[in-house]
């Protein structure tokens, strides 16, 4: 069961690495000492942090995940420039907040927490609440007179993204 | 104080400028909006393209001085990670207080929002 035991001592592998990255970064210096130290803390994070992730998401298409950084960077930055506009120049009476219901077609639990990061990082959007058996996204929208527009952006700008890459 | 590049300033003066006008706008529009929910946007905004502007601006000068320095990444990264989740939670406690303009509208599949599930049999007023 040489399988069962590495999967024991490394249940996140990708974890590990990532918390040894980021334990270097932190100390702003690449040296032999922070490496193994870091890598310590790598192993040792993922192994008692494991009972509250029990799986092992995969990412198919990690290349994917990259354009898809891409595509939400860019659309921070235009949305915040959108949403700034309102803010200042259209009236508190003329706005539309209005709510947006996205019935969901992901089903990795992952993907469905980057999607709701993803809406509540492009301005105009907040994720606000989760059906009780995760199937549907509640967003609420600063100003939009059609929430159907908006459900039908998310799904074919983000979701359907987040499916290739997850599913 | 370290001599930068000339074009290195420049950028680094832009930065700032962006950052801090969108960090304004993201205050001033959370004392304008109105309701618990449209207030939300506001921080979520000023956290995202105005510290960003700003992380951008010290990523610039540091190198422009030689000095490579990555903490700032680091703290995007921090950030963009638990900025929603903190609005998320602030936007469940605006539906569990029923602190709405709005009622939510019924989840397009399964019952009932997560927040409210079990609410049906809350003494709640």
């Amino acid at each position: 069961m040489p399988r069962r035991l590495t999967r024991r001592i490394f249940p996140h592998p990708l974890l590990t690495l990532l918390l040894t990255f980021v334990w270097c970064l932190l100390n702003n210096t690449v040296s032999p000492g922070m490496v193994v130290f870091g890598l310590l803390l790598g192993i040792a994070i993922p192994i008692l942090t494991s009972a509250y992730w029990p799986n092992r998401p995969v990412m198919y298409k990690p290349f994917r995940m990259m354009i898809y950084v891409l595509i939400v960077i860019w659309d921070i930055i235009v949305a915040n420039v959108q949403v700034a506009l309102i803010v200042l120049f259209k009236r508190n009476a003329d706005m539309k907040p209005n709510w947006v219901n996205i019935p969901l077609d992901l089903r990795t639990p992952e993907a469905i927490a980057i999607l709701a990061g993803t809406i509540t990082l492009t301005p105009g959007t907040v994720s606000a609440d989760l059906s009780d058996q995760g199937h549907a996204l509640l967003v609420h929208a600063l100003d939009a007179s059609d929430p159907d527009a908006v459900r039908d952006e998310i799904k074919s700008r983000y979701e359907r993204r987040l499916k290739e890459i997850f599913e | 104080m370290t001599e930068i590049p000339e074009y290195a300033e420049y950028i680094v003066a832009v930065a700032l400028v962006v950052g801090g006008v969108f960090t304004l706008v993201g205050g001033y529009g959370l004392i304008k909006l109105e309701s618990p929910m449209s207030r939300l946007h506001a921080p979520t905004k000023a956290s995202t393209l105005g510290v960003g502007s700003i992380l951008f601006a010290a990523i610039v000068f540091d190198f422009s001085r030689g000095e490579t320095s990555v903490h700032e990444f680091l703290i995007i990264a921090f950030l963009f990670v638990t900025a929603p989740v903190s609005a998320m939670f602030i936007a469940k406690v605006a539906i569990h207080n029923r602190r709405l303009t709005q009622a939510p509208p019924p989840p397009a599949e399964d019952t009932v929002w997560a927040t409210r599930a079990g609410a049906e049999t809350d003494p709640m007023p």
